[in-house]
């Protein structure tokens, strides 16, 4: 999941009779399963929330290009490179879909980028982790994009219309990622016994904040219930966190890979596997500015945009000369 | 050295040194989209290099593959221009660099797909449709940063600069150059000078750029007799896994 801890109003789920009679009529539109477009009537709420999700959503696609391109350089194969090229590529792509969704919203991409830069808005707690060898490079795609797909998959049927329909190309692209990552650890786990370890090591470092990328438990949260409600979010985290588990663990021992949780077991009962919770010292942490690379990962992005910026205003300014050039000769 | 192995090494080293260089910026270059077509020419390059190598490898006859060639040779046998592996340094020189490259490529690239030899003349034809639009977004966008602020303008023509003298080497004839020429495999790389040259010019006055007068060139790149001291670092990272777990498959 990339928009985590997303704030709603903050006051909890408002009840029909204290709504406005338009709030009232957007929530009938919500409530019949309506898409909401860029020009329709929105509450405030619903909006900055909104900006809030999809703009976390885009700034974790482009901070998490940051882990895998760490690796571009040193993929051990030809065709590894390129299809790690090709995934980063992506990445780049959806953050571009999503700021584009978050436009129609009325906030510009740049503004993003630089309430991005300055700490107003955060991205994914997962890409504050280091990638340490390949095979992380496989349990990214794996867990990671695995994760991710969990949460997106119900977000193709959220109520805003360009953030739904956004999320319809970007989870054709995550599932042809996430079977790449396996891909990648297929070939570590039948490799040599350092590859072994290798595998056994990522998925050790990668499994509990993976689980942590569907965020806290939303039991009591006053934001999940709002979401919920505008269908801003389908499901809540626990049940998303759930599907992941039950989903993986199977992949795991198919891989000949142990899951580091002593505890993990499937329960008759709930039909379910039962699992220790991640550290939620440690997500607090991570989201709160103290990760492993939370500084590192957002110095990279802030030298990108301040190096890059003599480009920017050059394109601006060409282009601004272009078109004056054009203007005088008709 | 047989003399089609070492013109396929030459094709094949441009094409990956230069992918290689330019993957580097994955994740950081100055604007989504910027990111994006770097990757993408990147991906190009990258997949070209599998191309070359890979019938470079089957003319050796020695059981080596693409990525043996990728992957385990040292600095002195790789045949790519010096031009393609010095560093990025920022996005003016790695477009500016792609441009020179292209405004050869389109033509030569050209010139190949009627080689005598039809896997050259194939693989030229497939790598053609990239390289056309390599050159039309690296000449579009070497204009617009040489056009576009007088800082912009500064930085481009300091680049150029900089890049000039490595720009000779791609049209010095050899004998394994003329070798291919008898054999109707590839024109001789100096009779594209001109073609690459109006390019050039052309591009050059569009960006208010000057072009250096001194033609002096840095050469010993695609002989393999001398490259420059960037390149083993480059191979250094590319090579790391290859290198420290000899045998393993990814």
């Amino acid at each position: 999941m990339y928009a985590q801890m997303v704030k709603s109003t903050g006051k909890g789920l408002v009840a029909r009779e204290d709504m406005s009679p338009e709030d009232c009529a957007f929530q009938d539109r919500i409530d019949a399963g309506e898409k909401i477009e860029p020009r329709d009537y929105m509450p405030d709420g619903y909006r900055r929330n909104l900006i809030r999700q999809i703009g976390q959503h885009a700034h974790s696609e482009i901070v998490g290009q940051l882990p895998e391109g760490n690796w571009i350089t040193r993929a051990p194969t030809l065709e590894r490179k390129a299809n790690l090229l090709a995934k980063v590529q992506d990445e780049a792509g959806h953050g571009l879909y999503l700021y584009c969704a978050a436009e129609t919203l009325g906030v510009s991409r740049d503004e993003m980028t630089e309430m991005l830069l300055d700490g107003r808005m955060k991205y994914s707690s997962i890409f504050n982790y280091p990638t340490l060898t390949w095979a992380d490079m496989g349990a990214v795609g794996w867990l990671v994009d695995g994760a991710a797909i969990m949460n997106q998959v119900p977000l193709q049927r959220t109520s805003y219309g360009p953030y739904a329909r956004a999320m319809v190309r970007i989870c054709k692209e995550e599932s042809f990622h996430q079977r790449q990552g396996f891909h990648i650890m297929m070939a570590m786990v039948n490799g040599t016994a350092d590859q072994k370890r290798m595998a056994q090591d990522a998925l050790n470092r990668f499994w509990y904040p993976a689980l942590m990328m569907f965020g806290p438990s939303d039991k009591d949260s006053v934001h999940s219930a709002q979401s919920m409600a505008w269908r801003i979010k389908v499901n809540t985290n626990d049940e998303l966190r759930q599907k992941f588990v039950d989903e993986t663990v199977p992949q795991a021992e198919y891989l000949g890979l142990t899951i580091p949780d002593a505890h993990l077991h499937w329960n008759d009962e709930t039909e379910h596997y039962d699992f220790t919770e991640p550290d939620w010292d440690e997500f607090f942490d991570v989201i709160s500015g103290n990760g492993p690379c939370n500084v590192d990962r957002l110095n990279a992005r802030k030298t990108a945009w301040d190096d890059g910026a003599w480009v920017r205003e050059a394109m601006m300014a060409h282009a601004e000369k272009k078109a004056a050039r054009k203007q005088a000769a008709e | 050295m047989q003399p089609l192995f070492e013109f396929l090494l030459r094709q094949g080293d441009n094409a990956l040194v230069l992918g290689h260089r330019t993957s580097e910026w994955c994740g950081t270059a100055p604007a989504l989209e910027e990111d994006i077509a770097l990757t993408n020419t990147a991906l190009d390059l990258i997949g070209q290099t599998q191309l070359w190598l890979g019938y470079a490898a089957e003319v050796e006859g020695a059981d080596r593959s693409a990525n043996d060639l990728a992957y385990l040779r040292d600095v002195h046998d790789f045949r790519n221009l010096l031009m393609l592996e010095v560093p990025n340094e920022d996005f003016g020189r790695t477009l500016m660099r792609q441009f020179l490259f292209d405004a050869f490529q389109v033509p030569w690239l050209t010139a190949l797909q009627t080689s005598a030899d039809p896997r050259v003349a194939e693989i030229a034809a497939k790598s053609l449709k990239e390289a056309t639009y390599h050159l039309d977004r690296s000449a579009e966008t070497v204009i617009a940063l040489g056009d576009g602020t007088a800082d912009s303008n500064a930085r481009m023509q300091a680049t150029l600069d900089y890049l000039w003298p490595y720009v000779g080497e791609i049209f010095v004839d050899d004998d394994t150059d003329q070798t291919m020429a008898d054999a109707l495999i590839a024109p001789l790389p100096s009779s594209m000078r001109p073609v690459w040259a109006a390019t050039i010019e052309e591009t050059a006055k569009a960006a208010c750029l000057s072009l250096p007068e001194s033609d002096f060139a840095h050469h010993g790149g695609r002989s393999g007799v001398r490259h420059t001291e960037h390149l083993g670092h480059m191979l250094a990272t590319m090579q790391v896994l290859q290198r420290s777990y000899p045998g393993a498959v990814w």
